[in-house]
């Protein structure tokens, strides 16, 4: 196969993984767009199989053990893994990525002939730049997403940890490693220890960046490091000279950043801020002042009597529908008050839940159908006209004060505006607050009713007082 | 006077910025959970890179040659883990977005 003939089929993949994002405007074609992705994978991998044969029998073979090995693993856990652990799923995914572009980037250091790219102690410039871009980068996502992984997989707490002085440790590290990219640009790839040291030192970048980060900020988190997966995919096509990993790096980091952007909209939050961290631990609670106003409190047989009444019903999930896996019995819910006539929707908030589209995927498990449920801007305006807004497992996205109280930490956050509604039942564990820190105003209002229990059992008594 | 390849690739690469840029703000936030799965899997594309390293000529590369092999399994199998893992995935997920049942 010619450079040429090549060149031209990563082309072709490159276009399909294009068109496997535009699939996703709509779930209908998401299925065919996912499809043109894997077949854009295949050619990427045939060709590179054609144009840089392996040499002999055993390179066959290591390469027939890693696909066996890795596909196995990863079609294994793509069957077993529980909707809601894709956030974590996809946090282990991210950092996979970035370990592979450190040992792509550390094989074409150690032979760099096989990459066209100069020789040993003597490879070009440019080249090296790309590399040692593309190796930080890489290091910094796959320690970030450990990190991310472990805060959203409960093995570490989601409340931020605050080194000291870690602003001035972050710009020291990160001054570092430019220092270190200098120095083996300048020895022409000879100092192969600069090359293991850039890599340290990204990998604790990436430690120091996230640790500080809470659990609830999480959907930003997951965002950028997506975003940072791309790029450094980016950087290691400008080494390899591959128009397929240049294509689908500028486009994965671009997908990332724009998740990030509507995540921070979401929460009316800067990228600067949550990226400097501190804020959005789960046990945050405002210091001093306990709530003693009273709340008027319901049980399952009030909510169902209500619920069976009300001509239209507003479903509001958050993060508490996915810990409690209430969603079956939510639908269950649904279910019965169709049968009576109750008209249902559902209202998703853009950062309910610890990543993108995570309460979607939840419901849709559930069978929920995808027309049912409607974004923020779509369904704010029906609110008023709902007999019963029916909250469950979320609550600042709730909290009238972020359109009210100018001291609010979450003052000028979009929230749906469930107080609006005849009846907001409020399925709650406890008085605690939410994230925020912040009290809810809406758990005072007369038109409030309190659900205290588990968000499962009490969906699952209710449905079973709907007889 | 000659252009270097690397002002191609570049524009290439900022093309394909707006290209994404466009593309992902077209994807309804409903699937934005998917988007994240399958740009993981197609970023794995770097398994390009690892083959290339694998299949190194170890007469050519020298002492190098065997740790660019060694390093480049390992990146094909971190990478496939991937490519399996997202697309299906992204595909498990795709298959549970059902519309209204028409009664």
């Amino acid at each position: 196969m010619t450079a040429d003939l090549a060149a031209l089929l990563y082309l072709v993949s490159g276009v399909l993984f294009i068109l496997a994002l535009r699939g996703l405007s709509n779930p209908e074609s998401s299925r065919r767009g996912n499809n043109l992705g894997m077949i854009g994978m295949a050619i990427a991998v045939g060709t590179t199989l054609a144009v840089a044969a392996p040499p002999d029998a055993l390179t066959w073979g290591l390469i027939a053990l890693g696909v066996a090995v890795g596909g196995t693993v990863g079609a294994i856990t793509a069957r077993r893994i529980a909707m809601t652990a894709m956030p974590q799923l996809v946090a282990a995914f991210h950092s996979l990525v970035g370990l592979a572009a450190v040992f792509v980037a550390a094989a074409a250091l150690y032979a760099p002939q096989a990459f066209g790219i100069g020789e040993v102690g003597n490879i070009h410039m440019q080249s090296l730049i790309e590399m040692s871009l593309g190796v930080a980068i890489g290091a910094i996502t796959f320690s970030g997403s450990i990190i991310a992984f472990a805060k959203l997989n409960g093995n570490m707490s989601g409340a931020p940890i605050i080194l000291p002085a870690r602003h001035i440790l972050n710009i020291a590290i990160f001054g570092a490693i430019i220092a270190l990219i200098v120095m083996l640009v300048m020895s022409h790839g000879a100092d192969t220890w600069t090359f293991w040291a850039i890599t340290v030192l990204a990998i604790v970048l990436g430690v120091t960046l996230i640790v500080p980060i809470g659990g609830a900020d999480m959907p930003v988190v997951v965002s950028m490091l997506n975003s940072y997966s791309g790029w450094a995919a980016a950087g290691i096509g400008f080494t390899l000279e591959n128009s397929a990993l240049i294509i689908t790096g500028a486009l994965v980091g671009s997908s990332g950043a724009i998740l990030s952007y509507i995540m921070c909209k979401g929460m009316n939050r800067s990228f600067i801020s949550v990226i400097l961290g501190g804020f959005g631990g789960e046990v945050a609670h405002a210091a001093g002042k306990t709530e003693t106003r009273p709340v008027k409190l319901g049980s399952a047989e009030d909510a169902a009597f209500i619920m069976k009444n009300a001509s239209s019903v507003i479903v509001v999930p958050g993060y508490g529908m996915a810990v409690a896996q209430a969603q079956h019995a939510l639908h269950e819910m649904a279910n019965k008050l169709k049968k009576e006539g109750v008209k249902i929707s559902y209202a998703i908030h853009p950062v309910a839940g610890r990543m993108p589209g995570h309460m979607n995927v939840l419901l849709a498990e559930a069978n929920v159908p995808y027309d049912e449920v409607f974004e923020l801007d779509d369904i704010n305006s029906q609110f008023p006209t709902a007999d019963v807004a029916y909250v469950i497992g979320a609550n600042d996205v709730t909290n009238p004060s972020a359109k009210t109280d100018p001291k609010s930490p979450i003052y000028g956050m979009p929230i749906l505006d469930v107080e609006k509604a005849k009846t907001v039942l409020f399925i709650k564990r406890g008085m605690g607050s939410g994230y925020a820190g912040v009290e809810n105003e809406l758990f005072f209002r007369d038109n409030t009713m309190m659900l205290f229990g588990d968000a499962k059992k009490m969906t699952e008594e209710i449905v079973k007082a709907l007889g | 006077m000659e252009i270097d390849p690397f002002i191609f690739r570049l524009s290439i690469f900022v093309l394909a910025i707006f290209v994404g840029y466009y593309v992902v703000w077209s994807v309804t936030p409903a699937l934005h959970t998917p988007l994240m799965s399958v740009t993981n899997a197609i970023s794995s594309v770097i398994i390009v890179g690892a083959l290339l390293a694998v299949a190194v000529d170890l007469l050519a590369a020298g002492e190098g040659g065997w740790i660019a092999k060694i390093f480049g399994v390992i990146a094909v199998a971190l990478a496939s883990v991937n490519i399996f893992g997202g697309f299906l995935v992204t595909q498990r997920m795709l298959a549970m977005y059902k519309k209204k049942e028409k009664k």
